[in-house]
């Protein structure tokens, strides 16, 4: 087995080979700009753009004229949520989010809140989701967005998309959702769950970086947005910029593999997840489960072994790539805000780890992270003051902790 | 992050884990940090009264790898030094022979503070004929 092993698959994932293949002529002969009406080239890059529009919208029940192609989803939220601020400031100017976001929504909001805008920032339950009954609260008569993520990037919980949008629906509020970690993963559809916007990226899907789209209802309601990108008015104006045609190609491509292959590929992530789960469990004791195991993507699990330290635990398996919510870990020194909004006390983000399995994980895979962990978590107990304490019968969440 | 060889070594390798009985009269404990800012350092020496040097000293810690190597190099320097040459041990020396980098001089911090706590710890035994002692937390 080759090390090191890959499992951090909402980070960013392998470009599969299928879609590289699709790709590549688009490099070369096939190199023109779509937007060139008057050539052989510029016909073929527009008609491999107009199939990976298709094969986008085919993922998430959409036309393809309602897919804005962007450079990624960091884009894509920028340009949902500012540009629809912009293009109704005259309906009103209250934003509702909520607090588990990625930051591509969290910070947007912040820089509007700087030019007038209010926004509510939802807190989540301590499995993660918002509670229905304060979004239904928070709406106000100059509500314009909700905008609630689909599937968290950290803990993989899945949010309550089909109820958030009859809400929103039956008030006449625009719903963006963040579909990043969940597009190709779960089965999204923007009509039965009433999304008037909706961002994806294409590397989280096993497509190329520097790609993504936001999709832009175009009936009932026609959304309309301000563009934040402004030139040749490419994208009937909502996005100018020549068009990324080996991207859009990889994209498209990306999306209908997982479209073929989502309901195969969701059980087999699960099961191999689960078996990941029930390992450390069987192995280990004192192992929390961060948010909602019901409601969570297939390949997700994000666990606290208390009384280790996050850094200190990824040091000990360096041959495997995973992620931490610890401070330590990350480039702010603060641990992970996501973990923080389900109340669980900081030294619980400390210890937690984050799995994100994928296409290319195998059983063997799992073992051996399984194994190792296993390992290196009862080294590292050895180790902890805090364990060692729990096991003589102290409780340490009631010692005086000089803080400074 | 990458790592300076010796701070690998001692996280692997790690000097001295253990813990010596705090209710003995001539072993100080300091324990510092918390568990929420993802440090805790539990330093431990034993001194011999008729010498009045160093004679065993461990640790257990919760943190990272740096503050893992911090503790442990700490152990080491500790063990054969008399109780005011181990007060005079500096983080800058600590930061210096790990090569820590700036984001992990707090770790460096940390293991002075708890070296300090321990000889504190074991000098208010000395002068306190009443043996109540419990670790210190402060």
């Amino acid at each position: 087995m080759k090390t090191p092993i890959y499992l951090d698959n909402h980070a960013t994932t392998r470009v599969d080979p299928r879609v590289l293949e699709a790709m590549l002529p688009y490099f070369g002969e096939h190199f023109g700009n779509a937007a060139s009406r008057n050539h052989q080239f510029g016909w073929e890059a527009e008609a491999a753009v107009d199939k990976g529009r298709k094969q986008i919208a085919d993922l998430i029940g959409a036309t393809a004229k309602e897919i804005i192609f962007t450079s990624g989803a960091t884009e894509s939220n920028n340009l949902a949520i500012k540009g629809v601020a912009e293009m109704y400031a005259n309906k009103g100017n209250h934003i509702i989010t909520q607090a588990t976001e990625h930051k591509a929504v969290l910070d947007t909001c912040k820089k509007l809140e700087k030019h007038g805008i209010r926004v509510t920032y939802l807190p989540v339950k301590q499995d993660g989701i918002i509670d229905l009954d304060q979004l239904r609260e928070a709406i106000t008569d100059k509500t314009i967005l909700v905008s609630i993520m689909y599937a968290n990037n950290e803990i993989g919980v899945i949010q309550p998309i089909a109820e958030i949008g009859k809400i929103c629906k039956e008030k006449g509020i625009l719903f963006h959702t963040d579909a990043v970690q969940a597009c190709g993963k779960v089965p999204v559809n923007v009509i039965t769950d009433n999304i008037d916007l909706l961002s994806l990226s294409g590397h989280k899907i096993y497509g190329p970086k520097g790609v993504g789209a936001l999709y832009v209802r175009r009936k009932s309601p026609r959304v309309q947005i301000t563009a934040q990108i402004d030139g040749g008015g490419h994208e009937r104006g909502m996005r100018s910029g020549t068009l990324n045609v080996p991207g859009i190609v990889g994209l498209g491509e990306a999306c209908q593999i997982c479209r073929t292959e989502m309901s195969e590929e969701s059980k087999r992530l699960a099961a191999l997840r689960d078996s990941l789960k029930d390992k450390l469990f069987a192995n280990l004791d004192e192992l929390y489960i961060n948010g909602s195991m019901e409601h969570r993507l297939p390949n997700n699990l994000n666990v606290s072994f208390a009384y280790v330290e996050g850094e200190s635990l990824l040091m000990g398996i360096n041959e495997v790539a995973v992620s931490s919510g610890s401070a330590c870990t990350s480039a702010t020194l603060e641990p992970s805000y996501v973990l923080k909004a389900l109340g669980v006390g900081d030294e619980v983000a400390h210890s937690s780890i984050r799995f994100g399995l994928g296409r290319f994980n195998t059983q063997e895979h799992i073992d051996y992270v399984a194994d190792r962990l296993t390992e290196v978590v009862r080294k590292l107990r050895e180790l902890s003051p805090l364990y060692e304490m729990v096991k003589e019968g102290i409780d340490i969440s009631k010692i005086q902790w000089a803080v400074d | 992050m990458a790592y300076s060889n010796k701070v690998l070594d001692h996280y692997n390798n790690p000097r001295n884990v253990g813990s010596l009985d705090k209710n003995d009269p001539s072993v100080g404990t300091g324990m510092v940090g918390a568990p929420e800012c993802g440090d805790v350092m539990k330093l431990q020496i034993k001194v011999d009264e008729s010498t009045g040097i160093i004679a065993d000293a461990k640790f257990k810690t919760f943190g990272c790898g740096s503050a893992i190597a911090s503790s442990s190099l700490a152990t080491e320097w500790l063990k054969g030094k008399t109780v005011d040459e181990a007060l005079a041990i500096k983080n800058t020396e600590i930061v210096n022979e790990l090569s820590l980098p700036p984001v992990k001089i707090h770790c460096s911090v940390l293991a002075e503070d708890a070296i300090k706590a321990a000889i504190s710890d074991y000098k208010k035994k000395k002068s306190v004929v009443t043996t109540e002692a419990v670790g210190s937390n402060a």
